[in-house]
């Protein structure tokens, strides 16, 4: 599968998908931590991708989403934003208001990560 | 103000017409910046377009590193 449809892939199957710069754990860049915290605030579960092992990721992934930077948020296949949004939108109650809707208030907190990686056809 | 901060509170000014922009060099370095940009483009529109917009503007620097990091706060203004 292509690099292209791995990454629309996370995006379409995950509840939340983040593509971050480092983990979960290792966020490698302050502004991924800062959506990290909004989205752990916020109860939703984390499916994070590293866009660091290949820069094609970010290629591909920023050709999907029209948004040039990293982090980048994505909530039932929609981008909610990158690091500003995300938290201006926590801190407002909304971030919580739209994955209750998406997801239901029940849902589990999970964290894990994905790897994208281009394989032969 | 760095050269960077001025060129991109131009790139600003000039896309977002009838507005406010501020350009905050946040860590001194010349390349960390929050702009903070009040337009009646924004009227309407969604806070993703909204930010896109402004990442259109500042396409270039984006592009070639004058950027490293870029912090956006839009706010609409009634037409």
């Amino acid at each position: 599968m292509t690099l292209h449809d791995q990454i629309q892939q996370v995006i379409d199957d995950e509840p939340v998908a983040i593509f971050i710069k480092g983990t979960p754990d290792r966020p490698a860049c302050g502004n991924s931590l800062r959506a990290l915290q909004a989205l752990r605030g916020a109860g939703a579960p984390i499916t994070a991708v590293d866009i660091l092992p290949d820069p094609q990721i970010r290629v591909e992934l920023s050709a999907i989403s029209d948004w040039p930077t990293i982090p980048q948020v994505f909530v039932r296949g929609e981008l909610i934003g990158g690091a500003d949004i995300t938290e201006q939108l926590h801190a407002s109650g909304e971030l919580e208001r739209k994955l209750d809707e998406a997801l239901g208030a029940d849902r589990e907190q999970v964290v894990k990560t994905i790897a994208v990686v281009a394989t032969a056809a | 103000m760095s050269m960077a901060a001025d060129a991109i509170r131009s790139l600003l000014e000039q896309a977002f017409p009838g507005g406010t922009v501020d350009v905050l060099d946040r860590t001194g370095g010349g390349d960390h910046f929050q702009v903070i940009v009040e337009s009646p483009a924004f009227e309407g529109v969604s806070l993703v377009e909204q930010h896109r917009m402004v990442n259109r503007a500042l396409a270039a620097p984006l592009a070639d590193g004058t950027i490293h990091e870029l912090r956006i706060q839009t706010k609409g203004l009634p037409a």
